[in-house]
C-alpha cells in the first residue's frame, strides 16, 4: 500500500503504524455529564464499515505526523489524506463555534 | 551427440555443461534447462506423481510445469520441488527425482496406483476417519511420507538473499512480442520502464516458434529489440525475474534469480533478490498457457504440450523422441508437425479432433480422431487411436504432442479479486474489466493470440498507459508478423476414459471431478477443495479450465455459468529464504548497543536482549561459581558500597514549550504542573481505558523544559502516544517533543558511597551534597574538566543513588573513569539481573506488574491518580469493575518456612479449596534476596492492603509447588526510605 | 576540555572508512546536531531569526539547505535538524537557543545519531536495496527519513552521494547493512 502523505507524497505503508478509527480524535469532555459513559463509547464503540473509513495512521518511520486517511476498506482505494493535527484543530474550532 | 539432441536452436552446441540426475552423469549445452538437457539425453522419466506415484516426465517448457518437480543441489543449497523446466543448467548441477521409495524406476509406493478407487477424491475424509486416534499417529505421518514432495536438508542455506525497491512509470511483465513492443514504445518516449521477464532469454513464444517478424526470425528480432532497449538509460531489462504478485496501489512483488544459474553465487552477491516494484502503470504481457486434452493414461512420460514440444525443438534443439504423434483440436497440431518434420523428426500422424481439419502434405491427418489410451511402462511407446469411423488403431511413438488450446495467463490480473470472463471466440477465460488499478493487459494474456495482435496490443497498451501519465509518445511502426485466426474447436477430454488426468500435480482425474459432482460438490470452490484440483503449487495453471469444462458438462451448463476460479499471489512459489532476505541469524533485527557495551564486553559481561538492545545481564568474576552468585555479589556490593549500571536504554523524551507542564498533566495520571525546576517526579501513565501502561520519571530542567523517561520496552509506544496526544488530542497546546534516548549515556550510580564516587568526577563548583542536591533533585552540571552532564538524584535500587548522563560519545570513557575512581570503594558494575533483584527488594513495579491488566490502584498508587485534572485514562479509571473493595493490591510475599516464591504461581487461602474460584491472586516477580537471605516475591492479592501478616498458600499445580507464604509490605528493604535520602 | 576520550559511533577512536567497489562509506563523527521545533504560532518568526542568525532559510518539507558552517534539513512539520562541525561548534544547541529565543524549542541531538557519507557512482544501486525511497529521483538537497533494514534513518542527497544519518545505538547494524549491500552490488 502507498499513502499519499500531504507533505511528502506517496510513501510505503511499511513506514506507518496503524491506529484505527479517526473518531479517536473526538475525545470527550472529562467534566461533561456522563463522562464515564462518553469515554466508554469513545474508546470501545467503533464502526467497522465495509466501504469508506476514516482512520489514523502514524508516519513513524518518517516525519512523525499523525494522518487521517480516508480509505475504502473493500478496495483499499485511498481517497484522501489529511494532517490529523489540522483535522483535530478544525474539529475543536467547530465545537467552539457550536457552543 | 546426445540421443535426442537436434541441430540449431538457441543452445550453444560448442559448450558442454556437465550435470547429474539421480547419480548418473550427463552432458547438456549452455542454454539448456535441466528439462531440455534431460530430454536431449533421452531421459523421459523425471519423477513420481503426488498421490498414485505414477511415473511422470516433463509436460511443459515453463514455470507452469506440474510434473517434473525435482530436488536440485545438495547440502545447504538443496532445494526441493523445483521445476526442471525452469532450472538453468550449470556445470556441476546435481538433481534428483523425488516422491519415491526405492529407485525412481521401481518406486515401491507405485502400489498406490493399483488402488485408485481407494485414493479417489475426498479419500482423506472417507477412509481415515476411524479409529480417530489413528489419525495423528499413523495415518497422517504415513500419508505425508507417501505424498511428500521433496525434502529439505536441514542445513543452513549459505547464500544471502537481498530485498530491494524499484520505481518506474511503467512495469512491463513479460518480454514476448507484446511486452517488447510495450517497453519499446514507452522507452522511446523517455518513460522509466522496467521490463521483467521470467525466462533467462527475452522473446517469449518468439524464440519458441518458427514464425518470422518482418524479415527476421523471432530470435533475431528479439535480439534487435533487446539491443535498442538496453541502449536506453530509462529502461531496465530484468531477465530471470518473476513478477509474482500485484498488490495495492501499483506495488508489485518480483523475484530476481541472480545466481540460481550458478553453482555458487559470486562473492558477496545474493542468490535471489525480492523486489518491491512501485509503478504508476503496469502492463501484463504474460502470454498464454497451453491446456492439455485429457485422455486415458495421458500422464505417461512423453505426453507433452504441443507448444512445449515446439519450444524444445526450436529453441533448445531437443526432442522427447524421434517419433512424435500429435494430438490437437486446432491448427496448432499441423504447426507442430511442420516444425518437427523440419527438424528431421518423424511424425507418424496428426490426430485432430476436428472432422474438418485441413490436410497436410506428407503427413497423415486423422480427422475427427481421438487418442483413447497410451502404452508404455515408464514412458509412451504407442498410442491407441479411435478413428472417426469408430475403428481403433495403434500407432507406435515415443511422445505425444498434445494441444487443447491456449488459456491466457491470468494470474496477476486476479490478484485483487479481478474475475476473468469467458471469451467465446477463443474458448478461454480472458481478464475482466476489474483489473488492479493501473494495470492493463496486452497480447495473448488478453486473449489476442496472433503475433501481429500481440505486437499491436503491446503498443496500444503502452500508448494508453503513457497517455494516462501525460507522457507524449509516438507509436513505433509494427513489423509484419503472423496474423492467423484462432482455428480451435473446443475439446476437453476423451469420453469413456477410466483415468484421464486433469490436474497432474495433485493427481486429479476427470473421474474425480465427476465423483465430486455426484457427491454434491457443485460449486467450483467446493470442487477445488474436495478434489484438490488446482490446489497444488502450480495453482492449476494447466488444469483449472479443463476441470471447469468437465464440471460444466456434468451440470449441463456453459463454462462461464459454471464459474471460474481466480489466482492469488504468488504466481509461482517463492522460497522462504527470499522472503526473509538478510533478516536471518544475528541480523534478524538491528541491534542497539549501549555506550558501555565495548567496555562491558571486555569485562566478560553476559548480555541479554531487551527489545533490540543488548544489555549487560551480569558481570561474572573469577571465582564466581554460577550466575546467581555473581548477581548476589553485585547486589550486596552495591548495597554495601557502590555499584554502577548502564541505564541508557530507558526512553528519554525531551518535552518543551509554554504548555509543557500542562501537557505532562495530560499524559501522566499524577500532577506535574507544580513540579519545581530542578526536581524530578515519579509518574504513572494510563491507557485511556484506565489501565496503567508505563511509569518513569520526569525531570524539570527549566520552566518550559522537561525530560520524560520511559521504560526500555515502552519507549517507542510512549513516544507514539505522546505524539498522538500532542497532534490529535491537544492540538492547540504549545508543546514540542523529540526523543533523546541515544544522545545521552546514562549510568545509575547507587549505594552508600555513590556521592563520594561522583564527587571525584563532578567539577568543583557544583554542589552535590545532600542539602544542595537532595533526593529527587536534578540539574545540569559539568564533570571531568568541563564536560556537560545531567545529574538526577533518583533511585531504582532503593539506595542513595544518582543517574548521571553525558553525551554518548563520552559514555565509554565515563564508565572507565567511574571504575577507576571507584576502586577505593570497591565499586562494582551490575547488570539487569542485580537491578531486578534490587527493585524487587524495594517493591518497585516493572512490566511484570504493569502487565496490561492492572490499574494504578492495583499497584498501590491509586491516590496518585489526580481527580482534579483531566489526564489520559483518568475518567475510565473510575469506572465500575476497576474499583471494587476487594481489588487486587500489590504486596510482598516471603516463605513462612522453606520453599521459594515462584513468579506465575497463584495465591490461595491457607485453608479452603484450591481452585480458580477461590483464587486470591498471583505472584508477578520473585527472586532470592541476598540482602534478606530469603526468597521474596511481589504479587497481586485480593484486598491485599488489609492482609499484612496473613499466611497464604502459594500454589503452582503445574510443577507441584505448594508453599506457605506470608503477606508482607512490598518494600522489603528500607521501607522508610532513609537510605534514599541519606 | 574534558579529560574523557570520546569514541565514534562504531566504538573506535578513529572513524571507519570502507571502500567497496565504486563506493566509499565513511563514518563521519565530527558533527554537532540540534533539533529545532517552532513554538506554537512562531513558524514564520523562527524562519526569520534563523535566517538572521545562520544566513539560511529553514527548508520546506523534504528538503535541506547548507552553507559553509551549517546544514539544516526538514524533519517534520515545523521541525528541523541543524548540523554544524563538532570541532568548531560542539555546543551547537546552546548557540541555536540563543538565536531562536522563544520562537523555537532546541534540543541537543549530537550523540543521538551516527552519520555515514556514501559516495561513488553506484549509490543509487546501493539504496535500491536498502530503502523504499526513490533515491534515483532525489535532487541534490532532498532530505527524507525512511527505514533501512528496520532502522529509521535520514537520507540527504548531496553532489557527491548520500548522507545517511541513523540512530547511534544501531550504528553497527546500519554499517553492517551498508557494507554488505555494497559488497553485493560491487
Amino acid at each position: 500500500m502507498l499513502i499519499n502523505h500531504p507533505l511528502l507524497g506517496p510513501r510505503d505503508a511499511s513506514e506507518f503504524t496503524y491506529l484505527g478509527d479517526a473518531n479517536l480524535l473526538n475525545r470527550p469532555d472529562w467534566q461533561g455529564e456522563n463522562a464515564v459513559e462518553a469515554f466508554h463509547d469513545y474508546l470501545y464503540l467503533r464502526d467497522n464499515p465495509a466501504g469508506l473509513h476514516r482512520e489514523l495512521w502514524f508516519h513513524e518511520q518518517g516525519d512523525r505526523s499523525w494522518l487521517v486517511v480516508t480509505r475504502n476498506t473493500l478496495t483499499h482505494e485511498i481517497l484522501g489524506v489529511e494532517m490529523a493535527r489540522d483535522v483535530a484543530r478544525n474539529n475543536k474550532r467547530f465545537e467552539g463555534d457550536a457552543q | 551427440m546426445s540421443v535426442n539432441r537436434l541441430h540449431g536452436g538457441l543452445v550453444d552446441h560448442e559448450t558442454a555443461v556437465n550435470f547429474s540426475f539421480n547419480g548418473k552423469d550427463y552432458q547438456g549445452q549452455v542454454g539448456d534447462t535441466l528439462a531440455s538437457a534431460l530430454m536431449a539425453n533421452g531421459v523421459r522419466l523425471m519423477g513420481r506423481s503426488f498421490k498414485y506415484h505414477r511415473p511422470r516426465g516433463v509436460m511443459t517448457a515453463g514455470s507452469e510445469e506440474p510434473n517434473a518437480l525435482v530436488e536440485v543441489r545438495t547440502g545447504g543449497r538443496q532445494e526441493p520441488n523445483t521445476r526442471a523446466t525452469t532450472v538453468e543448467l550449470f556445470d556441476g548441477l546435481t538433481a534428483r527425482s523425488q516422491n519415491h521409495i526405492g529407485s525412481l524406476k521401481y518406486d515401491l509406493l507405485a502400489v498406490n496406483d493399483l488402488f485408485p478407487a481407494f485414493l479417489s477424491a475426498g479419500f482423506y475424509y472417507k477412509t481415515f476417519m476411524w479409529p480417530r486416534a489413528f489419525w495423528e499417529k499413523l495415518y497422517e505421518p504415513a500419508i505425508r511420507r507417501a505424498a511428500g514432495l521433496g525434502s529439505v536438508s536441514f542445513e543452513d542455506d549459505p547464500d544471502v538473499y537481498d530485498k530491494g525497491f524499484l520505481h518506474c512509470d511503467l512495469l512491463v511483465i513479460g518480454a514476448g512480442p507484446a511486452g517488447l513492443m510495450a517497453a519499446l514504445t514507452a522507452g522511446r518516449a523517455g518513460a522509466r520502464v522496467i521490463l521483467a521477464e521470467e525466462d533467462f532469454l527475452l522473446g517469449g513464444r518468439l524464440i519458441a516458434e518458427t514464425n518470422c517478424v518482418g524479415e527476421l526470425s523471432g530470435a533475431e528480432w528479439t535480439a534487435a529489440m533487446q539491443a535498442e532497449l538496453a541502449s536506453m538509460d530509462t529502461v531496465r531489462i530484468m531477465p530471470r525475474t518473476t513478477v509474482f504478485g500485484a498488490y495495492d496501489h501499483g506495488v508489485y512483488g518480483a523475484v530476481e534469480r541472480v545466481s540460481d544459474h550458478l553453482a555458487v553465487p559470486e562473492a558477496g552477491k545474493p542468490r535471489q533478490i525480492l523486489w518491491r516494484v512501485y509503478c504508476k502503470r503496469a502492463i501484463v504481457c504474460a502470454g498464454a498457457l497451453e491446456r492439455p486434452i485429457a485422455f486415458q493414461n495421458n500422464d505417461r512420460p512423453g505426453v507433452i504440450m504441443a507448444g512445449a514440444v515446439r519450444a524444445y525443438a526450436n529453441r533448445w534443439a531437443a526432442t522427447p523422441a524421434q517419433e512424435v504423434v500429435v494430438f490437437a483440436n486446432s491448427d496448432e497440431g499441423h504447426q507442430t508437425a511442420k516444425d518437427l518434420i523440419a527438424k528431421g523428426l518423424c511424425v507418424p500422424a496428426v490426430i485432430d479432433t476436428r472432422a474438418d481439419a485441413p490436410d497436410m502434405a506428407g503427413i497423415e491427418v486423422l480427422k475427427g480422431a481421438q487418442i483413447i489410451n497410451t502404452k508404455g511402462c515408464h514412458g509412451v511407446t504407442a498410442v491407441k487411436v479411435r478413428l472417426a469411423s469408430g475403428q481403433t488403431r495403434t500407432i507406435k511413438c515415443g511422445a505425444v504432442a498434445n494441444s487443447g488450446g491456449w488459456n491466457p495467463n491470468l494470474g496477476l490480473t486476479c490478484h485483487q479479486r479481478g474475475r476473468p470472463v469467458w471469451d467465446e471466440a477463443i474458448h478461454a477465460f480472458v481478464p475482466g474489466s476489474d483489473l488492479p488499478v493501473g494495470q492493463s493487459v496486452a497480447g495473448a494474456a488478453n486473449g489476442v493470440m496472433s503475433t501481429h495482435g500481440a505486437l499491436a496490443t503491446g503498443v496500444a497498451a503502452a500508448m494508453a498507459a503513457l497517455g494516462d501519465l501525460g507522457i507524449t509518445a509516438a507509436a513505433p511502426d509494427l513489423p509484419e508478423a503472423e496474423d492467423g485466426p484462432v482455428t480451435l474447436s473446443p475439446f476437453w477430454h476423451v469420453a469413456g476414459a477410466k483415468r484421464a488426468w486433469v490436474d497432474f500435480q495433485n493427481d486429479v482425474t476427470v473421474k474425480d471431478v465427476k465423483l465430486a459432482h455426484q457427491e454434491g460438490f457443485r460449486s467450483v470452490e467446493h470442487l477445488k477443495r474436495y478434489t484438490t484440483l488446482g490446489m497444488a503449487t502450480d495453482q492449476g495453471k494447466t488444469s483449472n479450465v479443463t476441470g471447469l469444462a468437465v464440471m460444466a458438462e456434468m451440470t449441463g451448463k456453459l463454462i462461464p455459468e459454471t464459474g471460474t476460479t481466480i489466482f492469488r499471489p504468488p504466481y509461482v512459489p517463492v522460497a522462504m529464504g527470499t522472503l526473509a532476505g538478510r533478516s536471518v541469524g544475528k541480523a534478524f533485527h538491528p541491534t542497539r548497543l549501549t555506550p558501555s557495551h565495548h567496555w562491558a564486553a571486555e569485562q566478560g559481561a553476559q548480555f541479554v536482549e531487551v527489545g533490540n538492545w543488548l544489555r549487560a545481564q551480569y558481570f561474572p568474576k573469577k571465582g564466581d561459581t554460577d550466575w546467581r552468585q555473581t548477581v548476589e555479589r553485585e547486589v550486596l556490593s552495591t548495597r554495601a558500597s557502590v555499584g554502577v549500571c548502564d541505564v541508557t536504554t530507558l526512553g528519554k523524551i525531551d518535552v518543551q514549550g509554554t504548555d509543557a507542564a500542562e501537557f505532562l498533566n495530560k499524559i501522566y495520571a499524577n500532577g506535574f504542573a507544580k513540579l519545581a525546576v530542578g526536581k524530578v517526579r515519579y509518574g504513572v501513565m494510563l491507557r485511556e481505558d484506565g489501565i496503567a501502561y508505563d511509569d518513569g520519571t520526569a525531570a524539570r530542567l527549566a520552566e518550559k523544559h522537561f525530560v520524560v523517561t520511559t521504560t526500555t520496552a515502552n519507549a517507542v509506544t510512549v513516544y507514539r502516544n505522546m505524539e498522538f496526544a500532542r497532534q490529535c488530542l491537544f492540538p492547540d497546546m504549545d508543546v514540542q517533543l523529540i526523543s533523546t534516548t541515544e544522545a545521552w549515556a546514562q549510568y545509575a550510580v547507587a549505594g552508600p558511597n555513590a556521592r563520594k564516587l561522583l564527587r571525584k568526577l563532578v567539577d568543583a563548583g557544583h554542589d552535590i551534597s545532600n542539602e544542595a542536591f537532595p533526593f529527587m533533585a536534578c540539574g545540569e552540571i559539568t564533570i571531568c574538566g568541563g564536560l556537560r552532564a545531567r545529574l538526577f538524584r533518583i533511585s531504582f535500587s532503593g539506595e542513595l543513588a544518582y543517574e548521571i548522563a553525558v553525551p554518548t560519545r563520552y559514555g565509554d570513557a565515563l564508565m572507565r573513569r567511574l571504575m577507576e575512581e571507584g576502586e577505593e570503594f570497591n565499586v562494582t558494575p551490575y547488570g539487569t539481573e542485580a537491578l531486578g533483584v534490587m527493585r524487587i527488594e524495594k517493591g518497585h513495579a516493572v512490566a511484570a506488574e504493569l502487565n496490561g491488566t492492572t490499574t494504578a490502584a492495583n499497584l498501590g498508587m491509586g491516590r496518585m491518580v489526580s481527580k482534579s485534572k483531566d489526564s489520559i485514562g483518568s475518567t475510565l479509571s473510575e469506572r465500575d469493575g476497576l474499583n471494587d473493595a476487594d481489588d487486587l493490591r500489590l504486596v510482598g510475599l516471603k516463605p513462612v518456612h522453606t520453599g521459594e516464591v515462584v513468579a506465575g504461581a497463584h495465591l490461595m487461602n491457607a485453608t479452603g479449596p484450591i481452585d480458580a474460584k477461590h483464587d486470591q491472586g498471583y505472584v508477578t516477580s520473585a527472586a532470592y534476596s541476598p540482602s534478606l537471605e530469603t526468597s521474596v516475591g511481589l504479587g497481586f492479592l485480593r484486598d491485599g492492603g488489609n492482609r499484612m501478616g496473613e499466611t497464604l498458600r502459594m500454589v503452582n499445580p503445574l510443577e507441584d509447588q505448594d508453599v506457605l507464604v506470608e503477606v508482607v509490605s512490598a518494600h522489603f528493604v528500607d521501607p522508610e526510605g532513609g537510605r534514599l535520602r541519606a | 576540555m574534558p579529560d574523557l576520550k570520546p569514541l565514534t559511533a562504531l566504538g573506535a577512536a578513529a572513524p571507519r572508512v570502507d571502500i567497496i567497489g565504486a563506493l566509499t562509506i565513511a563514518e563521519t563523527p565530527n558533527v554537532a546536531l540540534a533539533s529545532l521545533a517552532a513554538r506554537k504560532g512562531q513558524g514564520d518568526a523562527v524562519v526569520e531569526v534563523v535566517k538572521a542568525g545562520l544566513a539560511l532559510d529553514l527548508p520546506a518539507a523534504g528538503r535541506s539547505v547548507a552553507n559553509t558552517s551549517h546544514r539544516i534539513w526538514w524533519t517534520g512539520p515545523e521541525q528541523w535538524m541543524v548540523e554544524a562541525d563538532f570541532t568548531v561548534c560542539e555546543l551547537l544547541a546552546e548557540a541555536l537557543k540563543s538565536i531562536v529565543g522563544a520562537t523555537g524549542s532546541v534540543t541537543e541531538q549530537t550523540d543521538g545519531w551516527c552519520r555515514f557519507d556514501v559516495t561513488g557512482d553506484t549509490v543509487v544501486a546501493l539504496f535500491e536495496r536498502l530503502c523504499a525511497v526513490d533515491v534515483a529521483m532525489m535532487a541534490v538537497g532532498d532530505a527524507t527519513r525512511t527505514s533501512m533494514h528496520h532502522i529509521g534513518c535520514f537520507l540527504i542527497r548531496t553532489d557527491e552521494g548520500v548522507i545517511v544519518i541513523g540512530p547511534r545505538a544501531s550504528a553497527g547494524s546500519l554499517h553492517h547493512a551498508l557494507v554488505e549491500i555494497a559488497g553485493a552490488i560491487a
